[in-house]
């Protein structure tokens, strides 16, 4: 089913942050370059969602590599719809706040 | 490298104070490098070299849960000082970066639920065995007093929780 609820910003930015593998500090460091600085993730924040979005089976955990303790994560099928819809639902607010300020 | 250790008390609701009393120190030159019960060992550092972040972790932080999170967190560029049960205690190199756990209103009303979930479990128990001591007269009283305490306690720590609640019904 198609979620129509709003993500927030943090869960916006992991997500497509996670269109490619990444680490925790890889998905902070960015989400500040995304965002131009104004999207900061701190670690505990992250680490939150993270758990979250496993257990939606919106992103999954990849395998640990050998002599490595960083997981790393990957968005699933299901998340980039998620993320598809919203980026729909976001370009609907534009057009008609455009329209509206004109 | 000097070393000061300082005896000092926060109540379980004083955390936010705790945390900034770290903060304080660190810009003076001395940052928190272990932690005991209300005792704390401070190192002389640059002023202002590092930031001091504490938190009531979710698990232990023996427990593999608690571990993953600490591991978590030190990735990230943190260092993890110690605990105290659950309170758990980092620090980070200012040049490092900004350093929060908490970035967002929804993981902060969180962690306060989760403070106020534990002291409940404590205060009920606390509750239960003053009741049962209470034959044995003043023993049970110790117990209903930390229960009323710690009843204390929630009620402050869900006071600022519901200030935060307040302010999310605007930002989403």
């Amino acid at each position: 089913m198609a979620e129509s609820i709003a993500l927030t910003e943090a869960v916006y930015f992991i997500l497509l942050t996670l269109t490619k593998p990444l680490h925790g500090y890889g998905i902070m460091q960015l989400t500040e370059q995304l965002s131009a600085g104004r999207v900061r993730l701190a670690a505990g924040t992250l680490y939150g969602a993270l758990n979250t979005l496993c257990d939606k089976c919106w992103i999954r955990e990849l395998p640990v590599q050998a002599g490595s303790r960083k997981k790393e994560y990957v968005i699933t099928d299901a998340g980039r719809e998620v993320l598809q819809n919203e980026l729909t639902r976001l370009k609907q607010l534009v057009t008609a706040g455009e329209e509206m300020l004109k | 490298m000097k070393r000061r250790t300082i005896r000092k008390w926060f109540w379980v609701w004083e955390f936010d104070q705790e945390e900034k009393w770290f903060n304080d120190m660190a810009k003076r030159g001395w940052v928190l490098d272990s932690v005991g019960f209300a005792k704390y060992t401070f190192v002389q550092s640059e002023p202002g070299e590092y930031t001091v972040r504490l938190e009531m972790l979710a698990h232990t932080p023996a427990s593999a849960e608690g571990q993953d999170y600490i591991d978590f967190i030190e990735e990230t560029g943190a260092e993890y000082i110690g605990n105290v049960m659950q309170w758990a205690y980092f620090r980070k190199k200012r040049e490092a970066g900004e350093f929060d756990l908490f970035s967002d209103t929804d993981s902060r009303i969180r962690h306060m639920e989760r403070i106020i979930k534990t002291l409940e479990i404590i205060a009920l128990s606390n509750l239960l065995i003053g009741m049962a001591n209470m034959r044995f007269a003043g023993l049970g009283l110790i117990n209903i007093a930390c229960a009323a305490l710690l009843g204390y306690a929630c009620m402050k720590i869900r006071q600022k929780k519901d200030a935060l609640t307040k302010e999310r019904a605007l930002h989403e």
